[in-house]
């Protein structure tokens, strides 16, 4: 029986897809310069296809252990819906085909960027770190960082210290707001073997590194507007939403897990991380849109 | 193969065909619009 065409799309994580386009708009929309639009949307395309593709080559290594979680025993590998060969070559197609795209389009150094991140994410992450290291989401939080980077290279043609920025505040970003949902469904991870921080090295330890990497972040956020790249409107947003995240892993650092725990701080927590890197990438692009309209300096 | 199975062998087999076929006029489309904006000059 044919694979549905719905299992394919599946297999690129659509909703990881949402924030990787999103971050890749802001990247592009925040760049200093212009484009012309039909470039601009190439170029968001194809670090989506990117992301897609990765997510694809992801999914077919992990086929195994997805099959042993619950949250993902139900994908279309494990699921028994499609051919792992299948899901190899649909992720090889789309990351050479977004590769190519990028490159006779957009530009070669956001195509090589690109490449770099889907390695990345499937090779380095996927394959190598993520079953040996507890630190894998620190690692893997890299891939999702290049988003912003390559959309803001698309449009400069170069690496500056803001799109390093922009990728280092997903970078920081991404251990609290993973190891935040870690500590209330890590009972899936240690089944099937995955070092996750909490398995390996407890809830206190991975409690401890949240706020670590909560703290790392607040002037990594701030940093943007702090070296003058960014106007009030961006350091504004960044300074209260950096204050409030480290208000709020405030207390998943300090309290301990009780025998019927809701798990209430942590719930919070994640969901609020979401939501920082969707206002501050926002507070970005209203801040570059703000500038061009002569609004602010 | 039953009649059931027949039919739904067919249904997936159309929809993954109008998916691709989707996906290459909508490429077809871009590299078209690509191609004009780099003759232009404009990207």
């Amino acid at each position: 029986m044919p694979t549905e065409w719905r299992d394919f799309f599946t297999l690129t994580k659509p909703r990881v897809m949402t924030l990787v386009i999103f971050t890749a708009i802001c990247g592009v929309l925040a760049a200093p310069g212009s484009i012309h639009p039909v470039i601009g949307f190439t170029a968001i395309l194809a670090i989506a296809m990117g992301a897609g593709g990765s997510a694809v080559l992801n999914m077919w290594w992990e086929a195994d252990i997805d099959a042993g979680m619950k949250r993902t025993m139900n994908r279309p590998l494990p699921g028994g819906r499609m051919r792992r060969e299948d899901a190899r070559d649909f992720g090889f197609f789309l990351s050479g085909v977004s590769i190519a795209l990028m490159g006779l389009a957009v530009g070669w150094l956001a195509a090589a960027l690109l490449l770099g991140a889907i390695i990345y994410y499937a090779v380095i992450y996927t394959m190598w770190l993520k079953p040996r290291t507890p630190q894998n989401i620190v690692i893997g939080g890299g891939a999702g960082a290049f988003p912003p980077l390559i959309g803001w290279v698309a449009v400069t043609g170069e690496v500056t210290a803001m799109p390093l920025l922009l990728f280092a505040i997903i970078f920081f970003w991404t251990p609290p707001h993973f190891w935040a949902l870690a500590l209330f469904v890590q009972s899936d991870y240690a089944k099937v073997g995955i070092p996750m921080l909490p398995v390996v090295a407890g809830e206190k330890a991975t409690r401890r590194q949240i706020m670590l990497y909560t703290l790392l972040l607040a002037p990594i956020a701030i940093a943007p507007w702090y070296i003058g790249g960014t106007g009030w409107i961006y350091g504004s947003v960044a300074v209260v939403l950096s204050v409030l995240f480290v208000v709020l892993a405030m207390p998943v650092f300090t309290r301990t897990r009780a025998e019927t725990d809701a798990m209430t701080p942590e719930k919070t927590l994640f969901k609020f991380s979401i939501a920082y890197l969707f206002v501050l990438f926002a507070a970005l692009v209203a801040d570059r849109l703000a500038a061009y309209q002569g609004w602010i300096a | 193969m039953t009649p059931d199975d027949e039919r739904e062998f067919l249904r997936r087999r159309k929809a993954r065909n109008l998916v691709v076929a989707g996906a290459l006029l909508f490429f077809v489309i871009l590299f078209y619009a690509i191609t004009m904006v780099r003759i232009g000059g404009q990207g």
